[in-house]
């Protein structure tokens, strides 16, 4: 392993895109993560890649659709409104069935909103998001480290399922400095990919890249088989990590930045007695719903803890069966504090607050 | 028996979907003779839009990705900048290109990004049942302007080719037509440079092509013809903008 050394989030995200094999990225600036493709416009250059400024997100994604679908390993950042405005090109990326990385650093919307962190976009990333049936494969780093290791393994796991990958991060996580180290060597093994447009050459068959079939029987057709991936992909890249809920009687559910502000109040909850634990999703599609089920058997209540109104609630309702469920939140790029989380705790515990 | 004519090699043996009168099918034919006489085949990488020349990927015999709405050129730009030894190239329409792409083809010229355009203006969105587009002629009927484009409602027709124009880079930018024998003669001389332009790498080339679409014109394919020439040539210029003799004179 390398040597250990501080970096900005944002900066480390896109180092890890170069360690993973990354040479193309196509973005466009938006606040809290315009350091990515600053980052990328110096470095690609240095390792003999291509960074392209877009004249829009949408053109952007398009980009990486072109340049997936061309053979290459290929990323593009943005933050909330700018994925959106990405979600077109996401769905025909899907579809289309090309590997590709996309970061978001979640900022506290709707709308034009705010430049502080959130994690708001969370049905966007996980259910979709754009039109049509399809998932992305979403991690959910808790650190600068973790968000590295992350980003340098999802470009394999982009490739291995013909499936876009997204990190979903937040303004927090971009913007701040942590110790991290990366893996020695900068050269990733490229997967072979027989399917991409590079020119016929001698080959007999052409290859085409697309997302269309007018004939519906053929496109349920192509639903069921990109179904059948999710399958797969649910069983074989589900990650998560439990703590101390074989004893408790709250369990915390939180993943990225949250989880570090759950674990905090957890902490200290234990120290004061109460029987505290904590589920945290590394991917929040797949989802860790048995995990969850299996919980709801011993714990009194479920408390998830996320900055917004409540989204990630939904997915732990759908796996506590009768064991109620709490929210807490913050919002529009306010983070909680561990004491305000502390607190929700201990009212719960003290038969207070209503469930969802 | 000697051979006189011929289905290009890069024409793929099929029936197409286009309407009958429609000059799509010429235009085809250009490209692919021009594929073939400049020996790009094996290197061609087509980007297709989204309307009546969707499906341009089963006609014309190279690799191709089908892009989304307008985004032709965002994803040709992709395919470039991985590949740019490769023949790049677009196949877009008037509601594609000039309406919901505009964004994306300015860019790509601004880049003055190797790829070539192959633009059909016919003046309508033909796939959708002939809705006004941004090239509509004032007047014109069609089924969201029923009482004819008003420019004070809607404004003038847009002139994409002399709009790229203004943009600097060694760019090639032409307007033919199919409506005739030479007019077509003409045409495929544009196109060939264009994507010679491409192969010496030279920069951004696009063909305008004025065309015509008999089914949501409402018309016989002859009145269509006349039509291109009482109106569409009328407004739109023909000749070559930037990057040819004809506009060096």
């Amino acid at each position: 392993m390398g040597e250990t050394i501080l970096m900005k989030g944002n900066e480390a995200v896109a180092e890890a895109a170069i360690r993973g094999g990354c040479r193309f990225f196509f973005g466009y600036p938006i606040t809290p993560q315009s350091e990515v493709p600053e980052y990328m416009s110096r470095r690609l250059h240095e390792v003999g890649g291509v960074f392209l400024q877009a004249e829009s997100e949408v053109a952007a994604i398009n980009m990486v659709y072109g340049a997936s679908g061309a053979g290459a390993r290929v990323m593009t950042s943005s933050s909330s409104p700018g994925i959106s405005l990405k979600m077109e090109g996401i769905s025909y990326i899907a579809a289309a069935e090309l590997p590709c990385v996309i970061v978001n650093m979640v900022r506290g919307g709707p709308g034009l909103g705010t430049i502080q962190p959130a994690q708001s976009d969370y049905f966007q990333a996980t259910k979709g998001g754009g039109h049509g049936d399809y998932h992305l494969i979403v991690f959910a780093p808790q650190s600068v480290q973790e968000m590295v290791d992350m980003t340098i393994e999802a470009f394999d796991v982009a490739d291995k399922y013909r499936n876009p990958v997204m990190i979903l991060a937040d303004g927090l996580i971009g913007q701040m400095m942590e110790p991290v180290v990366f893996p020695d060597g900068e050269d990733r093994p490229n997967t072979e990919k027989p399917w991409a447009t590079v020119g016929m050459g001698d080959r007999a068959e052409r290859n085409i890249v697309t997302s269309m079939d007018l004939n519906a029987e053929a496109m349920e057709e192509i639903n069921w088989r990109i179904q059948e991936k999710y399958d797969k992909i649910t069983k074989e890249m589900l990650r998560y990590e439990t703590l101390d809920t074989e004893d408790a009687d709250l369990i915390l559910v939180a993943y990225g930045s949250s989880a570090r502000i759950a674990l905090n109040a957890m902490s200290k909850a234990r120290e004061n007695g109460y029987k505290v634990g904590l589920v945290r999703p590394q991917t929040v599609w797949p989802f860790p719903y048995e995990v969850i089920k299996d919980l709801a058997n011993q714990a009194k209540a479920f408390l998830t803890v996320e900055m917004s109104m409540g989204q990630l609630i939904e997915d732990v309702k759908l796996a506590a069966g009768e064991t109620p469920v709490y929210h807490f939140g913050r919002c529009g790029g306010v983070i909680h504090s561990p004491a305000e989380v502390y607190e929700k705790i201990e009212e719960i515990l003290n038969g207070g607050g209503a469930a969802k | 028996m000697t051979v006189v004519f011929d289905r290009p090699k890069s024409l793929r043996d099929v029936r197409t979907h286009y309407c009958p009168g429609c000059l799509h099918g010429v235009a085809h034919r250009l490209v692919a003779e021009v594929i073939d006489e400049l020996g790009i085949r094996e290197i061609g990488i087509g980007v297709s839009p989204v309307g009546c020349s969707v499906l341009a990927y089963n006609y014309i015999n190279t690799d191709w990705q089908q892009a989304a709405h307008g985004r032709a050129p965002a994803v040709a730009t992709g395919i470039k900048r991985v590949h740019p030894d490769k023949f790049v190239y677009t196949y877009q329409g008037d509601g594609d290109l000039a309406s919901i792409g505009t964004a994306e083809i300015v860019h790509a010229a601004m880049r003055n990004e190797k790829i070539s355009v192959i633009f059909i203006n016919n003046g309508i969105y033909g796939m959708t049942g002939g809705q006004m587009a941004p090239t509509t002629q004032i007047g014109q009927k069609t089924t969201t302007s029923p009482f004819g484009r008003s420019a004070e409602h809607i404004g003038y027709p847009i002139r994409m080719t002399e709009m790229l124009a203004q943009l600097e880079g060694d760019n090639y930018l032409a307007r033919g037509t199919l409506h005739n024998a030479a007019g077509i003669a003409r045409a495929k001389r544009y196109i060939k440079k264009a994507f010679q332009y491409q192969l010496d790498n030279r920069g951004f080339s696009m063909v305008e092509l004025i065309s015509n679409c008999p089914t949501n014109w409402g018309m016989h394919p002859k009145e269509s013809i006349e039509y291109i020439k009482e109106h569409q040539l009328k407004y739109y210029q023909l000749g070559e903008f930037k990057g040819g003799e004809e506009a060096s004179k």
